[in-house]
């Protein structure tokens, strides 16, 4: 069952459709209710390795729909210090729980100042409605 | 409809072999399976009745409207085939000498020398099998290239309207991949291309018309930046129809052009294949192209692999050869008038534009080339009905749906190409089936979302699909109908019994 639209309070955003969770000096990464939507249930997710860097703005991953295969865009940098086998084991997960099981990566910030760069939730539920 | 081992039993044949006149041969342990392969036992008339019902459920250009943008499903000509299956062509070994195959490849030759004309560039190579495989050449060709000259060039560049073909390519020979942006008239953002084209450039990859449908307004500035800059403009001719004999890749700045044979010139696709995707070159990337090359010398042709710089083969032999055959047919029989299906594709598709540009959202309001994208996304706002679910109830329509979720930078982009061969009667059918579903998308979203209603297979699980894919069968949910191992029932067999 698809997760009904939602954009948390608690998160920060960027315009690629990414969310992060930001938890002292790591964040917790994934995609928003609008990317999953976009792409329609999803069949395949390419994680990161572990230890790998990440810098904001480029991709980190892989995610597949039946539509198309997207690049996953970081919004921060940092170091990958978890991945979500979860979703590697079942991608539909992102579509059930976006912002909870659905999680992607975890990361240690490297410029947690980049986190004053990303939209807050009125900001990006005000950018996706211009889509 | 039962599946051809349901419709099997044990002994029946569609044909019989003569008694073996031969002593047996032994076939060694190892390489001999335990249990005979189970294949379906069936009679001729059962046969033939089954492939023929199968026929009737699948669905071509013969058989309705099919307007897959980018893909160019026109009408293949009859006279194509009647010209391929001469008998110098059809029986023609590959391995055949020069001196008795010279009709074969002086019209290799000839076909060389009009795809040439249309590309505005001087050298050609029909070896790629494919536009994905002419893609790759180009790609070699442009190491090659720089090799040659000492330089090391990393990064290639592509839109992002891009056919995912392209960074696939890129990748594949080994170049970084950049993706540029598309301006809000659907353009190359040429201020983005400035920030990104340096001395690490190796080229630029541009489907032109673009995949949106729309030619870029800017090419001659773009193709300047890239030669002021050194680099490469590789030309994916996926979108050729749109201008043969009207605009040529050569003049637009473009210096290697794949073309895709089996969209543009006609070779019949969608099954598979085979297809043809030669590339035309400037002259200075010439002497990389691959072996052999098909030369004249006086009223002699032969192939040249003397060629020290090329990149080596990129395919068996000389190519696909019907596929040549049936390309230089078609072009031959428009002649000097090739122009005027590049011309008729424009307006089709223009007239569909036209059309549909109220029903649908339609996100960059120009003139379209030979196809265009509508987007469904009103429909999924206000309806929840989707670009995928138009496609579906299409088909109850009986059309062909469009390409859909493509290019990505369109929400629930629907992608229509409705070739030059279509009459004004089946546009106007096609536009009154997606009017008509845009009115029952506000009325009845349910008859959409549940259809195709009308056809043999109704609405699949795409997911279930893509995850757990069933591509064989399911025999040991079957019993072996087979397994006393009858005889052949030769003379039975014949008569269906």
């Amino acid at each position: 069952m698809a997760a009904a639209e939602s954009y948390p309070d608690d998160l920060r955003y960027h315009s690629e459709h990414d969310w992060a969770r930001i938890e002292g000096d790591e964040a917790v990464l994934g995609v928003t209710w609008f990317a999953q939507d976009a792409l329609g249930e999803l069949v395949h997710y390419e994680p990161p390795e572990d230890g790998s860097d990440v810098s904001r703005g480029a991709s980190y991953g892989e995610v597949e729909s039946v539509k198309a295969v997207s690049d996953v865009i970081a919004p921060l940098s940092g170091t990958i210090v978890a991945v979500n086998t979860k979703v590697v084991d079942e991608p539909e997960t992102v579509n059930t729980d976006p912002y909870g099981e659905g999680w992607l990566v975890r990361i240690k910030l490297s410029t947690p100042s980049e986190v004053d760069e990303l939209m807050d939730a009125d900001a990006y539920r005000k950018f996706v409605a211009e889509q | 409809m039962k599946l051809i081992y349901e419709k099997s039993s044990p002994g029946r044949r569609a044909s019989t072999l003569p008694s073996y006149d031969v002593p047996d041969v032994e076939v060694p342990h190892e390489l001999a399976r335990e249990e005979p392969p189970r294949l379906p036992e069936i009679s001729e008339p059962e046969l033939v009745r089954h492939f023929t019902e199968l026929s009737t459920r699948t669905f071509g250009v013969d058989t309705g409207f099919y307007p897959l943008g980018s893909c160019t499903m026109k009408h293949n000509p009859r006279v194509n085939e009647r010209v391929v299956n001469l008998p110098g062509f059809r029986d023609l070994h590959p391995l055949q000498e020069a001196e008795g195959s010279q009709g074969a490849l002086e019209l290799m030759w000839r076909l060389q020398n009009d795809l040439a004309e249309v590309a505005g560039l001087p050298a050609v190579s029909l070896q790629p099998a494919a536009g994905s495989q002419g893609e790759l050449t180009g790609l070699m060709l442009m190491r090659a290239y720089f090799a040659d000259r000492g330089e090391q060039r990393h990064k290639v560049i592509v839109a992002d309207t891009a056919h995912g073909t392209n960074p696939a390519s890129v990748t594949m020979a080994g170049f970084e991949l950049q993706k540029v942006e598309t301006d809000e008239r659907g353009n190359i953002d040429v201020a983005h291309l400035r920030e990104m084209v340096d001395n690490d450039t190796a080229g630029l990859m541009l489907t032109n018309p673009s995949t949106l449908g729309l030619f870029d307004e800017h090419i001659e500035e773009i193709a300047a930046i890239f030669h002021e800059a050194g680099g490469l403009l590789y030309y994916d001719g996926a979108n050729l129809n749109a201008v043969c004999g009207i605009s040529r890749p050569g003049d637009m700045g473009f210096d290697i052009v794949h073309f895709n044979l089996h969209k543009t010139f006609s070779q019949p696709h969608g099954g598979g294949g085979p297809g043809g995707g030669p590339i035309a070159v400037r002259d200075r990337l010439e002497p990389f192209l691959p072996v052999p090359a098909i030369v004249r010398d006086g009223d002699d042709f032969h192939l040249d692999y003397d060629r020290p710089k090329s990149i080596g083969k990129v395919r068996g032999y000389c190519g696909p050869f019907g596929v040549f055959v049936r390309s230089y047919a078609y072009i031959r029989s428009y002649g000097p008038g090739l122009r005027e299906m590049s011309e008729a594709a424009v307006l089709n598709a223009n007239y569909l534009l036209a059309r549909l540009k109220e029903a649908y959202d339609l996100p960059f309001d120009r003139l379209c080339m030979h196809e265009f994208v509508l987007s469904a996304r009103t429909l999924k706002k206000e309806h929840g009905i989707t670009a995928l679910d138009v496609a579906k109830r299409l088909m109850d329509y009986g059309f062909h749906p469009p390409t859909i979720y493509f290019p990505l930078i369109v929400p629930e982009a629907l992608m229509i190409e409705p070739t030059e061969t279509e009459a004004k009667e089946t546009l106007d059918a096609f536009a009154d089936a997606m009017i008509e579903i845009a009115r029952e998308a506000a009325g009845s979203p349910d008859l959409i979302k549940d259809a195709p209603h009308e056809r043999p297979v109704r609405r699949v699980d795409e997911v279930k699909a893509a995850k757990r894919a069933v591509v064989k069968y399911g025999f040991e949910d079957h019993p072996n109908l087979s397994a006393e191992h009858a005889e052949p029932r030769e003379l039975e067999a014949q008569k269906g019994a």
